[in-house]
């Protein structure tokens, strides 16, 4: 599969010029956080108080890794149902978040958001934490330490391959019938 | 009569479920080499390969196949001859995940109640279901179960009328409606009749099957022969991008129901299908 290297972080620009279905590989800065950091996110947004992260053009990893072994830098580090945290998305989207990394689909709510704030959504490979894990370079807690594997990680990684699930444009690599997709 | 300390019960656990987390049984990944071979379209057939090599990089790194390392199912089969000493079954099954998750560097994903949602820090507990078996066996098999699958599994109670027909549309309906979200390719428990709390213990049970090992009942044999057909025609395929592979096989367990009832219940597991036995 040819994939297109994209450096993060990314610009509207960089998001505009995606397709769904364009395999890309990622390389530079992303922030984890899955329900319990998006739930503490949005609470702190409505509350009107600074985000303990910037999330200006940031990278959003949906994962809960596992904790590393002796002299490794983190464990498994897959995607996570992102379909989970559509309730979330807008308020992040909103609040200057670029591109998002996880798996399944979008609900519209979402893929409106994507398309007014110039974002992109990404699907990773789910259920293959122990390969994904080998494209992380460092990792860091930024915030949210109490929640263990659910604290937002600031990780620094290298070719991560993705592919782009709801673009810009509305478009949407699940949209198409299953039949069209089978013999596509 | 036969003796057990619960040391060794939770020292078994303990290695089970690393274990689990860590080596994709061979039948699954026998059967993820086939569907690798029969996808046509390059972008399932590359996740294929990226789903093998997860499994190859997981064993030689000791790292486990998913981060979802899940709430951890056991299954036990008490004999009525065995003499549990030094305490409690679920309390032995309880410290061993604990011990298991510490040892294997395992992710903790057990909150400690659902609305107040605070971490255990432990990954206890695991869900215990016991069967009790004649004579002195004592077989423990442990299932990790992710949240991805665990969550786009359902239960139905269907009507009589409903039949055969209406079950097949259930299980469809069930893998459609999940999409990419349980990791496709899947396997497919399916736990009919019974009631409402046993149909999908039995579709539970049913993952636990070897991957070609048919129900013995010829009817629910072809049934699932016919199933898997059915669910691959959808072309979901591998994370639900299209292909030909979008389950890896289709077990059902059956038992007797109400006159008026026929539950249905479909627990789907993931590609990263995990499950390990010992015997004591």
């Amino acid at each position: 599969m040819e994939a297109r290297p994209l450096r993060l972080p990314l610009s509207a620009a960089d998001v505009l010029a995606l397709r769904a279905g364009d395999a890309c590989l990622l390389s530079g800065p992303m922030l984890t956080a899955r329900d319990a950091a998006h739930r503490r996110l949005v609470d702190t947004l409505h509350a009107g108080r600074p985000l303990p992260v910037a999330l200006t053009d940031a990278t959003v990893y949906y994962t809960g890794p596992t904790p590393a072994r002796p002299g490794m830098v983190i464990g498994a580090a897959g995607p996570t149902t992102a379909g989970r945290l559509d309730p979330y998305t807008p308020a992040l989207l909103a609040a200057g978040a670029r591109a998002l990394i996880g798996k399944g689909a979008r609900g519209p709510a979402v893929s409106a958001a994507l398309q007014q704030c110039r974002a992109v959504y990404f699907a990773a490979i789910g259920g293959a934490g122990a390969y994904l894990r080998t494209c992380i370079r460092t990792c860091t807690v930024a915030a949210y330490a109490d929640l263990g594997t659910e604290a937002i990680y600031c990780l620094t990684v290298v070719n991560f391959p993705v592919i782009v699930a709801h673009d810009a444009h509305g478009g949407s690599v699940y949209a198409a019938p299953a039949a069209a997709r089978a013999s596509s | 009569m036969k003796t057990v300390h619960t040391d060794q019960i939770r020292a078994t656990v303990a290695a089970l479920l690393e274990d689990a987390c860590i080596n994709l049984p061979a039948d699954v990944e026998v059967a993820l080499r086939a569907a690798r071979e029969c996808e046509t379209q390059p972008r399932a057939r590359h996740i294929l390969e990226v789903v093998l090599e997860n499994a190859a990089m997981a064993r030689r790194d000791r790292v486990p196949l998913c981060q979802d390392t899940g709430v951890t199912n056991v299954f036990v089969e008490l004999g009525a001859e065995v003499c549990i000493v030094g305490g409690l079954l679920d309390d032995a099954i309880n410290d061993g995940i604990r011990e298991g998750t510490r040892q294997g560097y395992l992710r903790c994903s057990i909150v400690n109640d659902p609305l107040r949602r605070v971490n255990t820090g432990d990954n206890a507990p695991g869900v215990l279901v016991v069967q009790p078996v004649a004579g002195t066996t004592l077989r423990i098999t442990v299932c990790p179960k992710g949240a991805g699958c665990e969550n786009m599994s359902r239960v139905s109670m269907l009507s009589p009328a409903d039949g055969r027909d209406g079950v097949t549309q259930f299980v469809l309906d069930t893998i459609s409606k999940g999409g990419a979200n349980p990791c496709p390719p899947v396997m497919v428990g399916i736990g009919l009749g019974g009631d409402f709390a046993q149909a999908p213990l039995l579709a539970k049970k049913a993952l636990l099957r070897t991957i070609g090992a048919r129900n013995p009942d010829p009817l629910y044999a072809e049934y699932e022969m016919e199933l898997l057909t059915a669910i691959n025609a959808l072309g979901l395929g591998p994370q639900a991008l299209g292909g030909l592979t979008t389950a890896l096989d289709v077990f059902i367990e059956t038992a007797p129901c109400h006159i008026a009832s026929l539950p249905v219940a479909v627990c789907l597991n993931c590609h990263a299908t995990r499950h390990t036995t010992a015997t004591l």
